[in-house]
């Protein structure tokens, strides 16, 4: 972690080291701006640019389809739904004073509880040594291809089921969410 | 700059506190609902460190099934807050107590 540059198990070194640091940075910023904020659309842009920051990580560690999937599903996807909500619940109603509910004082405590054992980890916690190989991400069967084609193979081979429990995870979310928001149908006989 | 997974470690980890604490302090149920999405970005964070850091790619794969079900929660949250407007008036989590004991 010190400056060498031939740390074993450095995952970006250089410039990408110092992007990463900038892209992290603002990501922090801008979730933080997302809990503070007290008008709900600041809140979904700041959460858009944060997404997209995280996607920009992504990039850096080559995870390009992972980065592209980011900025289509969460920004293109998610992120007009949030804004469909606001918009549909009117802003002046939902615009609130205090931003943060009584109980806040007990809710940082429980918090900090509960975020202990994560601390406690992360500074006992030694990873073991891997030999890095920098092209894991793009080779298929040997050859070197895409990332997007690599994610593929190993999505549609070895996470085929997964991949069908999630297809129909999207189809009973999606019948509960036309269930969910229905307006209660009048009965008129 | 180097980067080792150790930083992702920490950056991921207050991402996922900040989203924590947006989800128990906050009033409005939309907000909660964003903070929500950051506490499932921050664990997308760490797959993609540790995918990178063991060379597998299991490890996006899977940040691709957690999109897919922040997608899914995100719609059924939506609709949750839809319904709840309709009936209340109101986005206040506080206000939308009346199954409390």
């Amino acid at each position: 972690m010190t400056g060498a540059e031939t740390v074993p198990g450095a995952l970006l070194t250089g410039g990408a080291g110092w992007a990463f640091v900038i892209f992290a940075g603002l990501a922090l910023g801008t979730a933080i701006a997302v809990v503070v904020a007290k008008n709900p659309i600041h809140s979904a842009l700041f959460l858009l640019s944060s997404f997209l920051l995280v996607a920009c990580i992504f990039l850096l560690q080559k995870a390009e389809f992972v980065g592209a999937v980011q900025i289509l599903v969460y920004a293109g996807g998610i992120m007009v739904l949030f804004l469909f909500v606001i918009m549909l619940v009117h802003q002046r109603t939902v615009r609130e004073t205090i931003a943060f509910q009584h109980q806040w004082d007990v809710s940082v405590l429980f918090l900090i509880a509960f975020l202990l054992p994560f601390l406690y980890v992360l500074w006992t916690e030694r990873f073991p040594e891997v030999a890095a190989n920098p092209d894991a991400f793009r080779s298929v069967n040997g050859r070197i291809a895409g990332n997007t084609e690599a994610v593929a193979w190993i999505l549609y081979r070895d996470y085929l089921l997964p991949f069908e429990v999630a297809s129909v995870f999207l189809l009973v979310a999606m019948i509960g969410a036309v269930v969910l928001g229905k307006r209660s149908v009048e009965r008129v006989d | 700059m180097t980067i080792t997974i150790n930083h992702f470690l920490v950056v991921s980890f207050l991402l996922f506190s900040i989203g924590l604490l947006g989800v128990l302090v906050r009033r409005n149920f939309l907000t909660v609902l964003m903070s929500v999405e950051l506490m499932l970005n921050a664990v997308n964070l760490n797959l993609i460190a540790f995918s990178s850091r063991l060379s597998d790619l299991t490890g996006q794969v899977f940040a691709v099934f957690v999109i897919t079900i922040a997608a899914g929660e995100a719609a059924i949250g939506l609709a949750l807050t839809i319904s709840l407007f309709r009936q209340r008036r109101t986005l206040n989590v506080e206000e939308a107590s009346s199954m409390q004991g």
